[in-house]
């Protein structure tokens, strides 16, 4: 059996010297209280961090030494929950997913995502988002069902299920929606989010629902407002490509696709 | 809650081309030479239609593209209308789902396969035939 021991102080610092040296940078946190009719303004900490550490790790660093008053929406840690997504260095980006290390910089200024109302400081309002997404149908459509005692479950090969696989791993996180120059203007645009978990569902071969949802999206504040730009897809952590599924989607509607 | 408190970054944040790579570029480039074409298609008609009073006012109103600027400006609309078109072709294809690649397994680092090498070089193709049809257009405009 392997013994692990405590290492003697002199080793730990040594230790320490040679494979972590600690760097310092200046995070700089936009504070604000809409509600309360406070602006915007930034406050700056000197924050001693690893290679390792993340944009997140140095804002709890914050709330844990100089003002727990920082409002940040976390869960995970660990680009699952979807919580974290903020503006880092002017970029939407996952807090808990962003190395300080990786944004080669010194100063690192983090705000609320654009296109979200803002609740205070970073925590940002998912109200539309969520209700966007609601209005997806993002379930399988279909009469017959797979849980009743004398049901088959239904069946789909490796193909079948790449070919919504990728979609299926959205975590809400609405940096996509954020990065959107669609989103920037159009307050009632369903934004990559929904239009992606749309077609998340119409390629699912377990669904009947295509036509419901086609429908839901061919609207003047739905599909067609999007222009192709790809920044949805630039920003999104899980690899989901909103860009893909929205033009995927709408090859339906234009008939390049059955 | 009231759409002032809603953090949206509006139409700087729209027409704002240095964040998200060359495909929000084209996008930028589609809006503005779109938007710019709209405008010379409006004042040729205003120029042509100087025909209806006569042979001399026609002929001063041509007196005014014959000029340097007036040349500049031919030329940017020639490079207007060669990107507009070029990179157009490239967004109509995608937006009916050609050329946006594949859904497959998502690995890590997670590129997005829509953003793939042949939408950049067709959007570097449209840059470059514009730039050449510019550099024509000039040397004819300005040749004699
Ligand atoms: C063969 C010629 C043309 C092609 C293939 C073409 C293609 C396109 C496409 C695909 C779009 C949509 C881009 C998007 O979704 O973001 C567009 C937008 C636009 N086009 Fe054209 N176009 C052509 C000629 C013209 C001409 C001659 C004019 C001006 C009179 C014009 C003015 C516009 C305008 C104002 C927009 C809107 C810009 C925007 O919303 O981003 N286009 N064009
Ligand atoms: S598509 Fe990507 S960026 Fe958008 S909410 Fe889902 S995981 Fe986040
Ligand atoms: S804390 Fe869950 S995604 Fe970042």
């Amino acid at each position: 059996m392997a013994v692990v021991a405590v290492p003697k102080s002199s080793e730990e610092s040594n230790s320490k010297m040679k494979t972590s040296p600690s760097n310092t940078i200046t995070l700089r946190i936009s504070r604000s209280n809409p509600a309360e009719g406070q602006e915007s303004a930034f406050s700056e900490f000197q924050i001693p961090v690893q290679k390792w550490t993340t944009v997140l790790e140095a804002i709890l660093y914050v709330k844990q030494n100089f003002d727990h008053s920082v409002a940040v929406r976390y869960s995970c840690r660990q680009a699952s929950c979807g919580s974290c997504g903020m503006k880092i260095n002017g970029k939407p980006a996952l807090a808990c997913y962003t190395k300080i290390s990786e944004l080669n910089s010194n100063v690192v200024t983090v705000e609320p995502m654009n296109n979200f109302p803002i609740i205070r400081d970073l925590a940002v309002d998912f109200k539309q988002l969520i209700s966007n997404h609601k209005k997806m149908k993002p379930f399988i459509i279909r009469e017959d069902s797979e849980v009743t005692p004398e049901s088959k479950e239904f069946i789909q090969t490796p193909q079948d299920l790449e070919k919504f696989l990728q979609f299926s791993y959205c975590i809400k996180c609405g940096l996509c929606n954020s990065a959107c120059p669609t989103m920037a203007t159009d307050t009632s645009f369903i934004g990559p989010q929904g239009l992606a978990q749309a077609y998340r569902y119409v390629a699912d071969n377990r669904d009947k629902g295509k036509d419901e949802r086609l429908k839901i999206v061919d609207d003047s504040h739905g599909i067609w407002r999007c222009h192709f730009a790809g920044s949805c897809s630039q920003v999104c952590p899980k690899g989901v490509d909103p860009a893909m599924a929205i033009q995927l989607l709408r090859g339906y509607l234009l008939g390049f696709r059955k | 809650m009231a759409e002032r408190l809603s953090n949206r970054e509006g139409i700087r944040g729209m027409a704002n081309p240095t964040r998200y790579g060359i495909e929000r570029v084209a996008y930028w480039l589609q809006r503005l030479t779109g938007l710019g074409l709209l405008a010379y298609l409006i004042g040729h008609i205003y120029e042509t239609s100087t025909i209806v009073n006569g042979k001399i006012a026609w002929d001063k109103m041509l007196e005014l593209t014959q000029t340097p600027q007036g040349h500049i400006l031919l030329t940017l609309v020639i490079g207007m209308c060669v990107f507009h078109t070029a990179n157009g072709i490239r967004v109509m294809l995608g937006h009916g789902g050609i050329g946006v690649g594949k859904p497959g397994q998502p690995e890590y680092p997670y590129k997005a396969a829509s953003l793939n090498y042949k939408q950049r070089l067709c959007i570097w193709v449209s840059i470059a035939l514009a730039a050449l049809a510019m550099m024509y257009g000039a040397s004819v405009l300005f040749g004699d």
